[in-house]
């Protein structure tokens, strides 16, 4: 009979953390987003939807929302074309490839707030390297963290540099796996190397791509925030501020709770868009084994 | 003959791609480390140095008396190993109930689960995350850095899969000699289990170590601030004026995640591949 009441005891911490710590975070920033605090003490006023029509007239954060939207998009096709190129060369045969896998593979292990660091020291007008090389090589010559576009490009920069080892990881586990049969056949038929990549290869690693795709949009959506509060703080002019950070300042810089709610909720919502696309169309695009 | 020339060519073009792409890709964290133990004098020399010339240590020192750093870094250690053992304990008892038992709610239950593996709520619900931590009095604890992420689904997801993969038989027999469901668990699934649980342990551990955003927002002390906090706060201290203190923040702080995946590289890969296709 113990056995019975066992797997529900088991489970107990589980449910604990995820209840108290995300479901109820959930409702909370849900419910608490239709009031607004009355401006004399603690008072709660039911505002219906007007946190979220005043959101949606906010310049700043439509400007935020296309800000993560760009800044997204940029880092994830990047990050995905250069992984998978990085991964096509570190599937070779060659002498010493263990160490070049070490070394490309390292970023994964530092923090988001470290990759800020050291971007942030590499683009700096005075002392950085990469500042000094993009000027002997592009004739660039910028302050890369405080100026337009150049802030933006910092920021992907090191967002990809981040990002990348997680997906070569991934892809290299993916062209390992797909039998050599596949590329001795592609080789009789006479298929070149490009088109063996672009037609056989790519094709073949497909549900991996999705997978990366979504797990690259989480990462450059929310970790990025690191990365931003490190080297431009949003600036400048709000110029980089996306979503998260926006939602940081709003609720713990201005204390601007309701409208913070709401900037919350939207968040979230989005981010179960994401996961409802990857359990719909991820579970059934599993051809890989 | 004119294939093995061309796969000559092939190699080499390789070889030279993968030292150019592994150089570029890690010399940002060898640039770092070199200019942490180099002086001032040395950092601002224009054009700007890539080798180092002897052994500075001043820098190391400025940074721990910019901030509290011992403290910020005994703080980190602990959130990061409170975390790492609570998602352990959760995680292979989870997945215990849901590889070796059938109840009433299981799918249920599991759904539930599932439905937060992308959610990582110390960064999508900072907002209302912080109300209930402030409710609880926890606002400058380990408990509001450690409690709220000691279980996720995909620690569950992943015992849950290795878990299945032990024959029952085991547990019959386990059974016949008279053993409990959780003798079993002690002395049969968990040592049968150690690679993967290890495995488990050091992805945790990274990603408790690299939080940022949340104990940003719930240590407002500074003694109760962690090391990924206290880079910015030397780079707002020194604002742009000595690189070299900044880069020896720095290098304490990937230090300590850098080694250990140096150290276990076949096992980070083989767990965090394992971890994502599966869960």
């Amino acid at each position: 009979m113990r056995r019975k009441f066992l797997p529900y005891l088991l489970l107990i911490p589980t449910y604990l953390v995820i209840v108290i710590f995300i479901y109820l975070p959930a409702y909370d920033s849900f419910y608490s987003s239709f009031f607004k605090v009355s401006v004399f003490g603690n008072r709660k006023i039911f505002v219906g939807f007007q946190n979220y029509l005043s959101l949606f007239k906010d310049k700043d954060y439509l400007g935020a929302v296309s800000f993560t939207l760009l800044y997204t998009a940029t880092t994830v096709v990047l990050s995905i074309f250069l992984s998978f190129f990085l991964a096509l060369l570190l599937d070779q045969k060659v002498p010493g490839s263990r160490i070049y896998r070490t070394l490309i593979f390292a970023p994964y292990a530092v923090s988001h707030a470290v990759a800020g660091a050291l971007w942030g020291f590499l683009l700096n007008p005075v002392v950085g390297h990469v500042n000094y090389l993009m000027r002997i090589f592009f004739g660039i010559q910028t302050q890369w963290l405080t100026t337009r576009p150049f802030a933006a490009y910092s920021l992907i920069f090191a967002s990809i540099w981040k990002t990348l080892p997680f997906n070569i990881i991934f892809y290299l586990a993916a062209l390992q796996s797909i039998s050599s049969d596949v590329i001795e056949a592609s080789i009789i038929d006479g298929a070149n190397s490009w088109t063996r990549v672009w037609k056989i290869l790519f094709p073949l690693v497909s549900p991996i791509t999705f997978y990366l795709v979504i797990m690259s949009i989480i990462s450059s959506t929310f970790q990025s925030f690191a990365i931003i509060d490190v080297m431009t703080k949003g600036g400048p002019g709000g110029y980089t501020t996306n979503m998260i950070y926006k939602l940081f300042m709003d609720g713990f810089r201005f204390q601007k709770t309701g409208l913070a709610s709401a900037e919350n909720v939207v968040l979230f919502a989005a981010m179960m868009i994401v996961t409802i696309i990857y359990f719909v169309y991820g579970q059934r695009r599993v051809h890989y084994q | 003959m004119k294939r093995s020339t061309k796969n000559k060519i092939k190699t080499y073009v390789v070889e030279i791609l993968l030292i150019l792409s592994s150089l570029l890709i890690f010399a940002p964290i060898l640039l770092a480390v070199f200019m942490s133990i180099q002086p001032p004098e040395f950092v601002f020399s224009y054009p700007p140095k890539f080798l180092p010339k002897g052994f500075f240590t001043k820098n190391y020192l400025d940074a721990f008396k910019i901030v509290p750093f011992a403290r910020m870094i005994l703080n980190s250690t602990i959130i990061a190993f409170l975390i790492t053992f609570g998602k352990l304990i959760t995680g292979t008892l989870s997945g215990y109930a849901y590889a070796n038992f059938s109840f009433k709610g299981s799918k249920t239950t599991f759904y539930i689960l599932f439905a937060t593996l992308f959610i990582p709520a110390e960064i999508v619900l900072i907002v209302p995350l912080f109300k209930i931590i402030s409710r609880f009095g926890w606002t400058n604890t380990y408990w509001a850095m450690t409690i709220p992420f000691m279980a996720s689904a995909t620690n569950t997801f992943l015992m849950q899969q290795h878990f299945k993969t032990i024959p029952k038989d085991f547990e019959d027999a386990a059974r016949i000699d008279g053993a409990t469901s959780m003798q079993y668990f002690v002395k049969v699934i968990l040592p049968l289990s150690r690679p993967i649980i290890a495995g488990a342990a050091i992805i945790n551990f990274t990603y408790a170590w690299n939080m940022y955003l949340w104990p940003l927002i719930v240590a407002m002390e500074d003694k109760m601030k962690t090391v990924q906090v206290a880079i910015n706060m030397i780079i707002n201290a020194e604002s742009s004026n000595n690189w070299g203190i900044i880069m020896a923040g720095t290098v304490i702080a990937l230090a300590p995640t850098l080694i250990l995946f140096f150290a276990l590289q076949d096992l980070f890969v083989k767990s965090l591949v394992s971890s994502g296709i599966k869960g």
